[in-house]
This record gives structure tokens, C-alpha cells and sequence, in this order.
């Protein structure tokens, strides 16, 4: 098997960076965690990774549009490294603050004539106009995403204050043909959350919490897959403790399988 | 518009109204205050402000930057057209304040061009409020402004339609700080009539005559008549000269109760060594001999947080900060500047420690209550409302927490009538950093040498944070005193943060580091001056946001967000590339020095020059003299139990301020970030408040941190011994029912006291700190930092222009951390399955002074105003048996759940059990008992636990020595029924508990 190597970004806020490479280690990974700033200046460097990984957090303390200041950043420096990275066989993941980035940089959704680089959906303030730091429960399209194979249903926290999932009529019918639309917001009961709070955290049109593009090489997603890494990350851990006092924490939790996905792509 | 060629303006706002949640959730809100007529519609624009220069295209480069073309549509300097609105508000900052978005919007900026904006091209960010509404009256509009906008720190322009039409839309504003220059350093009589020096010493240094020909002064020194001798003495003799204005200031700030506290550390009565050192210090040192190796502490007291072993490899710090004046003034801006602030104690720890969980407290009035308080007479400056205050301070956490990526997972919020004239803001944090760095250093061990260089970094200095000092703009008339308000900056603090704990400490870069809080760089400076004795600073360098600045301002400036660090030469060429390859601006402003001087020079002259030791040690100290403050406990007087409503009591005491849900805070706080939450703010499917939180730190090792805090401020009116020893029981009680062993858990303890020059106070005071030293010897729990705030008083005046004092309730905080070998051992409180056996773990109480209890009944108009009752009194080595039974319980796992009573009692903690898993419970109270008293006393020292049905037997042979009750059984169904003599007592449920707990704080 070939371990992939995966480049984590960070710096200007970015937050998430160590516990998704852990989590991205713990399923087999090589990593690197590398400020934007020491990549924009050995750019190159970028070709000797499989996986690119925009972690979550608050790059510019969300100031101007949450991602969008990085993702200027980016596009002035980076573009031809990524768009030369999303050409080869390679694997790209927005989590969070890390999808807001990739959505203003034109890497989610990406056009019909699957060129990328254009803004076509947002993600705005949440419906609450609130930070909202909650579990959910997510259930997936059926997509190409390579990050999703064999996943029906989900149950992963958020936390954000601009999640709200927006995109013109034409781009949103565009998006379900096309089967970009990966995860939707759910009641407990997997029903579709229609919009209600606190099921669909934020207020995302058709309940929409993530995209995938490129082949379902590209995903981004609201939620966070590395928060929901183990038994011990549950909300209701110490409850199952109560019942099961041999509970191993280090089992799988239900966010594990993204990274396993993403890992066993290069096997 | 008027046109300036100063400026230029780009509105940014939403092309469908109906994406603009800001402004319909501010409809709502605007329409909640009781205007004279609806608002029908609120629209809003970002705006920003460029000052300089720019060609069309460069603007509309700009305009493709900072909005998001699928949502919005731009402007640039042109009026947004009027659909129907009918007022148009602006709300910018002064000048002078904190702009984080700003400061964003130019750094991507100075991004997508390749280099900075030139100082000349400020950039400024503003908010229009588009409002459709019929005739708002004056007071409609006084109402509106007081929620859009804080004239402390913001600037507030209305238009009406006709103007804004007949104006071409609003003005283009900008607020840069212009100073007069060329201030100089100047030197001060001391030799001046005792008036004179009172008049010094209270209200500062004399600084310009006004047109009207009135002494205008810099503000406080806060230096008394004995000090002000000391240092007049000091000069003449000594250095044989006057002392500087600068020289003054430093001293000032030094020796302020805020940087020395005084009174902690003063004699008082029989203590020549004072509180700090007898009783808090005390009990610590005597902790750590009992313990011998078995201790836990590693640094104590002499860092800026306090640490404890985590494993082998790694330690744990905490430190909980108060921010109570400026969170008065700005609720958003203390708050965030006083979390951002508290992180830092954490990177200025040792060599630096990983800031991994923060803490919060919010004590406030309560917040629906709208009658107003002056601070001047006459209806003049308005305090801010309780529940705008509330707002402003849970906003400011959220900020600086989250986008720090630091989790915020736990905290509380009480309230008291006591909060209203000043509000307490307590903010902590925990850190994590390992016992010997890669270099092979001690980590909690640093010092300074001699030439090593002194480098700043982080933000700039301006005149915020500096008493009284006022400036002024072409916008704005007159002076404002906004320098008395800072605004946290957590990104520009996120950059270096992770630069020094995650790189620069891993490569040795630098042998002493300290954050630079209150009297900023002399006070940061001068103390790591210490570790070497001396240093040579020269002020000029040090990096300024504006011209102007006078060298006394620079040198005490407290503006946020920057770190001081000793840096050996050889080492500076390359902390300065890794600080600037991640946007940390690192500046060399002079070198430490082996002379025994703190020596200044500002452009070659010098203006600071005099001994290290005097300058920290020369204070004279106090003596102070307490007495006896007669006890206001009394007997209430019940009503029979037959004439309670007791049902309705039960529900009630759910809907209360201080027991609710408090989920509207906690969820907007990450506290899943770093992915380390074990147990989390909210318990079960209900999401009910928990007492303590648990973090796993490390991925791959099972140790978990466990953390909690109690206060019992309403027991502080009765007698603050009793109040500092059950919120110490309370907080170790709050660990050990989360699975903590006794062995490794420290308290943290923040004194928040008022009219602390009163003796009968300081008599309260002292009877709290022994109780501290008392309690905390007694479970072997040592403190490991602590922080007083000793003035919490407001004068000023009600609606009537009556004079008015409100004071805080004398408040002991006891923050507790504790470290759990295997975060298997967790448990929460749920209720998990039907059949379980209920018992309560301990006994005693029947008092009910300071508990919640009576004051639902004294709401509820069922006892007698007057009645305070008893604070219960307890034994605390009596409850140790206990503890150490039930910490074997819970290493081997055999509690279904447990929960630490406390206020609300055990009525409480059979509620959330019940409401967390939607599960009912049926109960049996002891006949002997009366049932109100049962269910509601908090006496401490108890605990509601759970076990399955086979492990009854057992229980009750192991706890009967320590007291243990069988209440009855968990069961399906949401039915909560309470018997005694096989009467029903009391019969309820679970939703409508939960109606009474969720509604109170619905609309927040």
C-alpha cells in the first residue's frame, strides 16, 4: 500500500490544524503541517503531496467573509500549484473554515466545463445570526465523493457562524444534476432537516452541509469529521460508560471514516 | 455624499434582502424594546472607508476583494438608494480604537498588492442601518442608539430621509488619530503642599490649562501620601534629583493595588505577613510539605499562570483573570480583551505554554431589569442596562475564544442585584506544555540574561489603556475617552501565539518571555529585569500606531496583544525571519543589563534612570485593621408545609435565573476545537447545563483534565467564611463526581471584593481567606494562582437623581482543575436506564441562608422580606470518609451517575438527572424529614448518585458509614414522583421541567 503524504495549511487563524493530522496519521497518512506563507514561497513543494488540506478556523478572524481573505491570499500566489495539484490524481478537503476557503477560491463547486475558479455559491452568516457549536446529523447524497465511499449517514459537530449554504436557483438545480451535493442536514431520525432549526444548524438552502467536485476528489463540508475521531469525541461517551464500563475510547467514531476514505483512495 | 478627496467609501451589502439575517434578527430586537411604533424593516451595508488615494479601477480592485459577488452588490462612493427607508444610521469606530476588520481588509489588501498600505492609507470599516419605521420619537431614537452603538468607543450619525436624499446619502468619515507633537518628558516638584500631592496622587500629573484656563490632569496615579513620600525621598537622596514624569507613571503602575495588591500583601491586624502570604500561599507551601513526593505543583505564584503535573512528560497551568471596570463601560471590549488577555498568561508561561481550554464567568443583575442608573446627576451618562452588559460580555468570549481556536468549555453565569452597578467578567485559561523543551529546558523555569536583547512584538502601541489621555480628529469635536477601552485583537495574538509555542520555542530562540498586560512595557520590562538585574530601554523603537505619542504614553501604554521576550543576540537574526515569515511584527528596544537600573532614553536623552529594587520593592507597606461585621443571619420563618405550593416551587426553581439553561451561551462557545472534549457543557439528549467539563489533551494518552468552579455569593452576604469553604467543597466536589481523584486536583481563587478601604469589609475579607486556607489544607488541595479585584463599587444616581452605591456581594470564586488517569472513569449526571437505584451519598443540612430556595420564596412572597436565615455550617474533614469511598467507586467504574449538590439542592439534581436522558424517577423522602427542606437545602458535602439494581447491596454496606439514603428508582416514562408515608408529596414531569428550564433564557 502507498502512504499518501498530506499537506496540512496553516497560519492567519487557521485552527484545526494539528488534530486533523493527527487524525489523517491515525488512518495511515504521512503529514505535514506548513505555513501559507512558507508554501507561497517554495510553492512547488505542494507537487510532492497526494492529499491537500484546508483545515478549519478562523483565517482572518472571518473579517471581510469568512475564507475570503485567505482565499484571496491564495488565489494571488497559489493558483497554478492548484490548479496543477486538482489536474493530477490527487485528493483536496475543506473542513469548515477550510470549505468557506475553497468555495471563494472557485474550487467548490467548479464550472460545468470543469474549470475552476469561479465564486459561484456562499456561505453566509447562519440563520441565527449566531456561532452555533452543536452535533448533527448529516446523510449523504449519492456523489462520486471519494471521502464518502460507503457512507449513508453521519453524525458530526459544527461550529460556525457563517455555515448558511447559498447558491442562484440555476446553480442549485445545476449542482443536483451534476451530484455535487454530498451531505444534507438531518433530523435524528435521517428525515431531511426542510430548513428547521437545530437540525439544519444554519439555514442552508436544501439543507446543504457539503459539495464535492473534480471526480469526488474535492470535498468541502461544514462540519468536522476530526472531531468525531473517536468513541471518547461522542456526545453521549459518558453515558455508554454508565452502561458499558469497558468501553474502549479509542474505537472508531463515526467522523473516522473520512479520513480512512481519503487514505485507502491511494492504496 | 459630502465629497472629500481624504477618502474614499465602498458599501458592501446584501443583493436579497431576505440573506440578511442581521438585519431581520435586529427588527426583531429593535421591536422587543418597547418603541413608540414598529419597525417594519432593517436593512444593513458594510462599509469601508480607504483614506488616500485611489483611481476607479484600483477601487473596484478593491470592491472584487472584500465582497463575495454571488450575495453581494458594491457601491463606491455613491449613496445606497432609498427603497423606504426612512432613518439611516452609521455606526463607526472613534478614533484611535481597535478595527479588526479593518485591519483585515487592508491586510488582504496589502496581500493582492504585494506590500503594505502606506501609514497615510488608513482603512476604516462602518456599519449603515437602512431603517423603515413611521416617526420614531427622540426616545424611540435615544433607544435604538444605545443598542446600535457605544459612545464610549463608537461614533453614532443619523440622517433622515430628506437629508440623506438632499446630502447624496452619508458623510465619508475618517477617524485617524492626529496628536499634537512634540511632547517631551518633563520633570516633577515633589516638594508641593500636602493638597498638591493629594491632588497628584488622585488625580494625576498636571498636563495642560483648557481654554476655560482649568488644570486638566492625566489622570489617576492611584499613589498615596505615604508613597508619594517614599518616592520624593527616594529622588532627593538617591538619584539627587526630581523624578521624571515618566519615572512617576512607571512607579504608579508598579505599585498599583492591580500590579502589587496591596492589600492581599499588606499586614492586617495580628498577620504581619497579610493574607496572600499567610493564608493562600500559606496553605499551598503547607499542602506541599505533607505531600512530599506525592506533590503536584510545580510552579506556583511566581509565574504569570500556575502549574501541575499532567504526566511524565507534560504540565498543565491555569489562571483566571478578572475584567470588571472595562466590561462596565464596553461589555464586548472587556470581555474579548480580557480572554485574549488571560491566553496570554498562558504563552507567557514559562517558556511558553499551548493555551488548550478557556473558562469564563459572567456575574450580572438581572437582565429584565430596565430601571435606569446615572453616573452623572441629572440624568447624565447612563450606565448600561444588566442584560446589555449580559449580551456585550458573552459576545466578547465568543470572539476572542473562538477565533482563537481555543475551546471554551466551561463556565457559569449567577445573578445577583449586587452585579448592577458593575458587572464581574472572569475569563481563564488552561495550558499545556512540556516539562523540558526539545533544547532539554526546564520549561516553567526562565531567565533573562545580561545583553540579551529586549524584543516587543505583536501589536503596536497606541494611547489605548492609558488613563485620561484624550485625542481628537478633524471628525469629531473635542476629546473623547475612549482610551480607557481596548478591544481584543485574537488573530494578530493567534500568529505569534503559535509562532512561539509550536516553532520558536522548540528552537530555543529566546531565554525569558512574559506577556505585557496592565502597565504594558514597564511593567513587562522592568519585571523580567528582575532575572538579570537591570536594563537599558530606548524608547523610540518601540513600534507606534500613530505620531505623537509622548514618551510617558508609550512607555505604560497598555495596548493588547503583545509579548515581551529576551532574546540572546546570536539567536535575534533568526526569530526575527520566523516572526516575519508568519506576519509577527519583532522589534529589538534595547538589551537586559546586569546594572541594578531600569534605565530609559527616549531619542538619546535619557528619561528613566533609577534602581531596579527600589522600583519594585521601595513601596512603603500598609497596615491594615479590621473589625467584626455584625451578622444580618436571622430565623425565617416557613410556612407549613400543607400551605406550600410545593409542585409549583419544584418547577420554579428550574425557570430561575441562576438554574436554568444557560445552553444559549455554552453552544455559542467551540468548545469541540483542538478535538479533545471528553465530557462537554451539555449533558445528554436534553442538553442540560453540567457542573464540570473533561478534555483528553493528548490523542494517545487516556489522561483527561478535568475542570469546575463555584461561588456562593448570595452566602457572602451571610458570612463569606461559610461562602469561600462550600464553593471550595463545591468545586473539589464538582471533580470528584466526574471521576477526579482527590489527589491531583489545585484551586485557583479570585477575590472580588468591594469597599475594600472599609474595615468591616477587610474583617470579611480576612474570614474568607482563612476559610481558603482552612478548607483547602483540609483535602490537601492546593491553590496555584489567584487574582484580586478589590474595588467593585459604583457610585452614581437612580431615575429620582438620588444619590446610589451598589456594591458586589464580597465574591470568592474557586475555580478547581484536576487531572483523571483514564477518561474511562468518566460519568455525568443523566439518569441511563429504568430499574437503577437512586441514593443520596452524605447528610446534614436543614439551613437555607443564601440558597435559592429562599429566594423563591421571598420572590414568591412566602417568607418575610427580612429573612436571611442561616449559611450552613460544615465540617469539612467530617465529609473526607466519604470522598475517599467514592473516589474508589468511581476508579472502578460503578456509578451509573452522579451529581454534586449544590444550589437548587437535591431537587435539582434529581430534575437534570431526570430531564438529560428524558427518563422519570419515583422517590421516597425519610419520614423524619420536612419535604421542602429535603429537597431544596444545599447543605455541601452531597451527592445524588446512581447504580445499577445489583449493585444496591454493595453500596449500602460500603457507604453506610458515611451516610447513605435510598431514594428510589430511575424509570421509563417521564413521570417524577416524590412520596413520603406513601403519600404522593409531589408529582411531575419531565417536559414540563424542561419548559421551566429552557424558557427562561428563550429569547437570548
Amino acid at each position: 500500500m502507498v502512504q499518501p503524504k498530506a499537506l496540512l495549511l496553516t497560519g492567519y487563524g487557521i485552527n484545526c490544524e494539528e488534530e486533523t493530522a493527527y487524525a489523517f496519521q491515525a488512518c495511515g497518512a504521512q503529514t505535514a503541517i506548513i505555513h501559507v506563507n512558507d508554501l507561497i514561497a517554495a510553492p512547488h513543494q505542494l507537487s510532492e503531496y497526494q492529499i491537500f488540506v484546508v483545515p478549519g478556523g478562523f483565517s482572518y478572524g472571518d473579517d471581510t467573509g469568512s475564507g475570503n481573505a485567505l482565499a484571496n491570499k491564495m488565489r494571488h500566489t497559489l493558483w497554478p500549484e492548484l490548479m496543477a495539484f486538482v489536474a493530477a490524481d490527487h485528493l483536496v478537503l475543506g473542513i469548515c473554515n477550510g470549505f468557506q476557503v475553497l468555495v471563494n477560491l472557485g474550487l467548490l463547486p467548479g464550472d460545468t466545463d470543469n474549470s475552476f475558479g469561479n465564486r459561484r455559491v456562499a456561505l453566509i452568516a447562519n440563520s441565527t445570526a449566531r456561532y452555533e457549536c452543536r452535533w448533527v446529523n448529516l446523510v449523504a447524497d449519492e456523489t462520486e465523493s471519494v471521502f464518502l465511499r460507503g457512507v449513508s449517514s453521519l453524525n458530526l459537530p459544527v461550529a460556525h457562524g457563517e455555515g448558511r449554504f447559498y447558491a442562484p436557483p440555476e446553480t442549485l438545480s445545476e449542482l443536483k444534476q451534476r451530484r455535487q451535493i454530498a451531505l444534507r442536514y438531518a433530523d435524528s431520525e435521517k428525515q431531511p432537516a426542510l430548513g428547521y432549526f437545530p437540525a439544519n444548524p444554519n439555514g442552508s438552502i436544501d439543507d446543504i452541509a457539503a459539495l464535492c467536485a473534480g471526480e469526488g476528489r474535492i470535498f468541502g463540508l461544514m462540519p468536522h469529521p476530526e472531531r468525531a475521531f473517536r468513541l471518547s469525541h461522542l456526545p453521549d461517551w459518558s453515558e455508554r460508560l454508565a452502561l458499558a464500563p469497558d468501553s474502549d475510547w479509542r474505537q472508531p467514531g463515526p467522523g473516522r471514516v473520512i479520513f480512512e476514505n481519503a487514505v485507502n483512495y491511494f492504496s | 455624499m459630502k465629497k472629500t478627496n481624504a477618502g474614499h467609501r465602498l458599501e458592501i451589502f446584501f443583493r436579497d434582502a431576505e440573506l440578511d439575517t442581521r438585519g431581520l434578527l435586529l427588527r426583531d430586537k429593535l421591536n422587543s424594546l418597547g418603541l413608540s411604533t414598529p419597525i417594519e424593516e432593517v436593512w444593513l451595508s458594510e462599509v469601508y472607508t480607504l483614506e488616500g488615494d485611489f483611481t476607479p479601477a484600483r477601487l473596484q480592485e478593491v470592491a472584487g476583494l472584500l465582497l463575495n459577488p454571488v450575495v453581494h452588490d458594491c457601491l463606491i462612493d455613491e449613496a445606497r438608494p432609498l427603497s423606504s427607508a426612512e432613518i439611516i444610521l452609521e455606526v463607526g469606530f472613534l478614533p484611535g480604537v481597535t478595527d479588526n476588520v479593518a485591519h483585515s481588509a487592508a491586510e488582504t489588501l496589502a496581500d493582492a498588492w504585494g506590500a503594505p498600505l502606506a501609514l497615510d492609507q488608513g482603512t476604516y470599516s462602518s456599519t449603515i442601518y437602512y431603517i423603515k419605521a413611521a416617526n420614531l420619537t427622540n426616545e424611540d431614537r435615544r433607544l435604538i442608539g444605545r443598542i446600535l452603538a457605544n459612545a464610549l468607543i463608537q461614533r453614532l450619525d443619523w440622517k433622515d430621509r430628506p437629508i440623506y436624499v438632499a446630502e447624496n446619502g452619508m458623510d465619508c468619515i475618517i477617524p485617524r488619530v492626529r496628536l499634537e507633537a512634540g511632547k517631551q518628558v518633563s520633570l516633577i516638584d515633589l516638594k508641593i503642599s500636602e493638597t498638591e500631592l493629594v491632588a497628584l496622587g488622585k488625580e494625576g500629573i498636571i498636563d495642560h490649562r483648557n481654554e476655560q484656563g482649568q488644570i486638566v490632569r492625566r489622570g489617576p496615579l492611584a499613589l498615596d501620601l505615604p508613597s508619594l513620600a517614599v518616592i520624593a525621598d527616594y529622588f532627593s537622596k538617591v538619584e539627587k534629583r526630581q523624578p521624571t514624569d515618566l519615572e512617576l507613571e512607571a512607579l504608579a503602575q508598579t505599585w498599583s493595588e492591580h500590579c502589587k495588591h496591596t492589600i492581599f500583601a499588606a499586614a492586617i491586624d495580628d498577620l504581619e505577613e497579610g493574607l496572600y502570604k499567610t493564608y493562600i500561599k500559606g496553605a499551598t507551601k503547607k499542602i506541599r510539605q505533607a505531600r512530599g513526593a506525592e506533590d503536584i505543583c510545580v510552579s506556583v505564584f511566581v509565574d504569570n499562570s500556575g502549574a501541575i503535573i499532567f504526566d511524565d512528560e507534560y504540565l498543565v497551568t491555569d489562571k483566571v483573570e478578572t475584567h470588571n471596570s472595562p466590561s462596565a463601560l464596553d461589555p464586548f471590549g472587556g470581555s474579548i480583551t480580557g480572554i485574549v488577555g488571560v491566553n496570554r498568561d498562558t504563552v507567557g508561561f514559562g517558556l511558553g505554554a499551548k493555551p488548550i481550554i478557556n473558562r469564563y464567568g459572567f456575574c450580572v443583575a438581572d437582565p429584565g431589569d430596565f430601571e435606569p442608573l446615572y453616573r452623572s446627576p441629572g440624568g447624565a451618562n447612563q450606565a448600561l442596562r444588566p442584560r446589555r452588559i449580559l449580551d456585550g460580555i458573552v459576545d466578547g468570549v465568543r470572539v476572542g475564544g473562538n477565533c482563537s481556536g481555543i475551546p471554551t468549555t466551561q463556565g457559569f453565569l449567577t445573578f445577583h442585584p449586587g452585579y448592577k452597578g458593575k458587572p464581574l467578567v472572569f475569563v481563564g485559561t488552561l495550558g499545556l506544555i512540556p516539562r523540558k523543551t526539545e533544547a532539554g529546558r526546564l520549561s516553567h523555569e526562565k531567565a533573562a540574561l545580561p545583553g540579551d536583547y529586549i524584543v516587543v512584538l505583536g501589536g503596536r502601541v497606541g494611547l489605548d489603556g492609558i488613563h485620561g489621555a484624550t485625542f481628537s480628529s478633524e471628525a469629531l469635536t473635542g476629546g473623547s475617552p475612549a482610551t480607557a477601552v481596548q478591544i481584543g485583537d485574537p488573530i494578530t495574538q493567534k500568529k505569534f501565539s503559535d509562532a512561539i509555542v509550536k516553532e520558536a520555542r522548540q528552537r530555543n530562540l529566546y531565554s525569558s518571555i512574559t506577556d505585557n498586560g496592565a502597565g504594558g512595557i514597564s511593567c513587562s520590562v522592568a519585571e523580567m529585569a528582575r532575572e538579570c538585574d537591570g536594563c537599558r530601554v530606548d524608547l523610540e523603537k518601540v513600534p507606534v500606531k500613530y505620531p505623537g505619542m509622548a514618551p510617558w504614553e508609550i512607555w505604560i501604554s497598555e495596548s493588547q496583544e503583545r509579548m515581551t521576550l529576551a532574546v540572546p543576540p546570536e539567536k535575534w537574526a533568526e526569530l526575527e525571519t520566523l516572526f516575519s515569515n508568519r506576519g509577527v511584527e519583532a522589534t529589538v528596544i534595547g538589551e537586559f543589563t546586569n546594572s541594578g537600573r531600569c534605565q530609559v532614553s527616549y531619542q538619546g536623552e535619557p528619561v528613566m534612570d533609577m534602581e531596579l529594587e527600589f522600583l519594585h520593592n521601595g513601596q512603603p507597606v500598609k497596615r491594615l485593621l479590621t473589625k467584626v461585621r455584625p451578622s444580618v443571619e436571622n430565623e425565617v420563618v416557613l410556612p407549613t408545609l400543607v400551605k406550600l405550593p410545593l409542585k409549583d416551587l419544584f418547577t420554579k426553581m428550574f425557570g430561575r435565573l441562576n438554574l436554568a439553561s444557560h445552553a444559549y451561551v455554552s453552544t455559542q462557545y467551540d468548545f469541540e476545537v483542538q478535538g479533545g472534549s471528553v465530557l462537554k457543557p451539555q449533558v445528554g439528549r436534553g442538553q442540560v447545563d453540567g457542573f464540570a467539563t473533561v478534555v483528553q489533551p493528548l490523542p494517545e494518552s487516556a489522561k483527561g483534565v478535568a475542570l469546575s468552579q463555584s461561588l456562593y455569593p448570595a452566602i457572602s452576604d451571610l458570612d463569606t467564611y461559610a461562602a469561600a469553604a462550600t464553593a471550595i467543597d463545591t468545586a473539589v466536589r464538582n471533580l470528584l463526581a466526574v471521576g477526579t481523584p482527590l489527589s491531583h486536583i489545585a484551586l485557583l481563587d479570585n477575590f472580588c471584593w468591594c469597599s475594600s478601604d472599609d474595615p468591616e469589609r477587610l474583617w470579611q475579607l480576612k474570614e474568607c481567606a482563612r476559610a481558603c486556607y482552612e478548607t483547602a489544607i483540609c483535602y490537601g488541595t492546593p491553590f496555584i494562582s489567584g487574582k484580586d479585584s478589590m474595588y467593585n463599587d459604583f457610585s452614581g444616581f437612580d431615575s429620582h437623581d438620588q444619590k446610589v452605591t451598589i456594591s458586589v456581594p464580597p465574591t470568592i470564586l474557586i475555580s478547581s482543575v484536576g487531572v483523571m488517569p483514564d477518561i474511562s472513569r468518566v460519568r455525568s449526571f443523566a439518569f441511563v436506564k429504568p430499574g437503577d437505584l437512586i441514593y443520596l451519598l452524605g447528610s446534614g443540612g436543614s439551613e437555607i441562608g443564601g440558597s435559592e430556595y429562599l429566594a423563591l420564596l421571598k420572590d414568591e412572597k412566602l417568607v418575610d422580606t427580612g429573612a436571611w436565615g442561616r449559611a450552613s455550617k460544615f465540617d469539612p474533614k467530617a465529609l473526607l470518609p466519604l470522598y475517599r469511598s467514592l473516589q474508589e467507586w468511581t476508579a472502578a467504574g460503578r456509578f451509573r451517575s452522579l451529581y454534586p449538590l449544590a444550589q437548587g439542592g437535591l431537587a435539582l439534581a434529581l430534575g437534570k438527572g431526570a430531564m438529560a436522558e428524558g427518563l422519570g424517577c419515583a422517590l421516597e423522602i425519610p419520614a423524619s424529614e420536612r419535604a421542602d427542606l429535603f429537597l431544596f437545602n444545599e447543605y455541601p458535602g452531597r451527592f445524588l448518585v446512581t447504580v445499577a439494581p445489583e449493585m444496591g447491596t454493595e453500596l449500602e454496606r460500603v457507604f453506610a458509614e458515611n451516610s447513605c439514603t435510598r431514594l428510589g428508582r430511575v424509570e421509563a416514562g417521564e413521570e417524577i414522583v416524590i412520596r413520603q408515608n406513601v403519600e404522593i408529596s409531589m408529582q411531575t414531569t419531565v417536559s414540563s421541567l424542561l419548559t421551566a428550564y429552557r424558557s427562561t433564557f428563550a429569547g437570548f
